[in-house]
């Protein structure tokens, strides 16, 4: 079954850099579709925000900035220590690789347990889309869009992540294995573009969810020359 | 395989990415807060822009990488620009056309 020799090389390959190249294409070519996926999404958030400004703003003051602001530095940070493992990664050092690899892991679960803690206050207070969706006393209204988008596009974002955390502990056994080495560490670098990518996502989702309705005036309306 | 040398960014590369993206951040939510009007999105936009470019290009080593995945990164920029462009062309437009009111 396994072709793969002592350094990692599989046998269609030349040689370790073209296996390399091989993957880190690859890696990208899934991650383009992957930005076209999320694109779908914030697409749709486009038009409805242009479609009722007043609604967005509205609902975007529901959620809660400091958290937000909290998850996007808890989430720089993994992307940081992501970074370090692949460089430790690159010198051969595994037991860093673990290390930062952990820490990767851990921010990561931080945010998912902040993400807990913003749905079930959306949950609490009647914001879920639906039958019982309520508002400043009003049952239904556009703010539903809002939300539905909102838990659609924070979802799918935390499922990444949730399969990231899946993907650091492969990371974390490799590295306690020693598998990692200067000339092959590919592995945990395609993990690294791929955790990187989901920060990417969320550097949009922050000010596109959480900070639309904070200054008053909205670009929406004045895109279509509405209000 | 001797040809193989792994590139290994600067800790200091790094550090000053990660710097950017703090500063990135914590200038996104005070500008959030000032009132540029319409302006208000394309500059948090352009903020972040400027982040998730630092990201791809240092984190994500691509500018390090071959010229054909610089290609394959930035095609998936240019499909999502495509996507938005015939998206909005669409519902942008619609009250420039009063019958399909």
């Amino acid at each position: 079954m396994s072709s793969v020799d002592a350094t990692g090389l599989a046998h269609h390959f030349e040689d370790l850099e073209q296996q390399r190249e091989a993957a880190t294409l690859g890696m990208w070519a899934f991650l383009v579709t992957e930005i076209m996926f999320f694109g779908g999404l914030f697409g749709a958030y486009v038009v409805y925000r242009t479609m009722y400004p007043e609604a967005w703003d509205n609902a975007s003051n529901q959620l809660d900035v400091f958290l937000g602001a909290v998850n996007t530095t808890v989430l720089i940070g993994s992307s940081l220590t992501m970074a370090l493992a692949v460089r430790c990664a690159a010198k051969g050092n595994n037991k860093q690789v673990a290390g930062f690899t952990f820490l990767t892991l851990l921010l990561g679960l931080v945010f998912l347990g902040v993400k807990v803690i913003e749905y079930k206050h959306k949950w609490d207070h009647h914001l879920m889309p639906g039958p019982h969706f309520e508002l400043n006393g009003v049952v239904g209204g556009h703010e539903q869009i809002f939300f539905a988008l909102y838990f659609a596009m924070t979802g799918m974002h935390a499922f990444h992540m949730i399969i990231g955390a899946g993907l650091m502990l492969w990371v974390i056994i490799k590295a306690l294995r020693n598998d990692y080495t200067p000339q092959n560490h590919t592995h945990v670098e395609m993990i690294g573009l791929y955790w990187h990518f989901v920060d990417i996502v969320w550097i949009f989702l922050f000010p596109l969810l959480y900070l639309l309705g904070k200054h008053g005036h909205d670009i929406a309306g004045a895109a279509t020359g509405g209000h | 395989m001797s040809s193989n040398h792994p590139h290994i960014t600067p800790l200091k590369t790094y550090f000053a990415v990660f710097a950017t993206l703090i500063v990135g951040t914590w200038l996104t939510y005070w500008v959030a807060y000032k009132d540029f009007g319409w302006l208000n999105t394309p500059v948090a936009m352009a903020i972040a822009i400027v982040k998730a470019g630092v990201v791809v290009l240092y984190f994500m080593h691509v500018k390090w990488q071959s010229k054909l995945t610089m290609m394959f990164a930035a095609g998936g920029f240019i499909w999502l620009f495509t996507l938005f462009a015939f998206t909005l062309q669409d519902y942008w437009t619609r009250d420039w056309m009063p019958i399909y009111k």
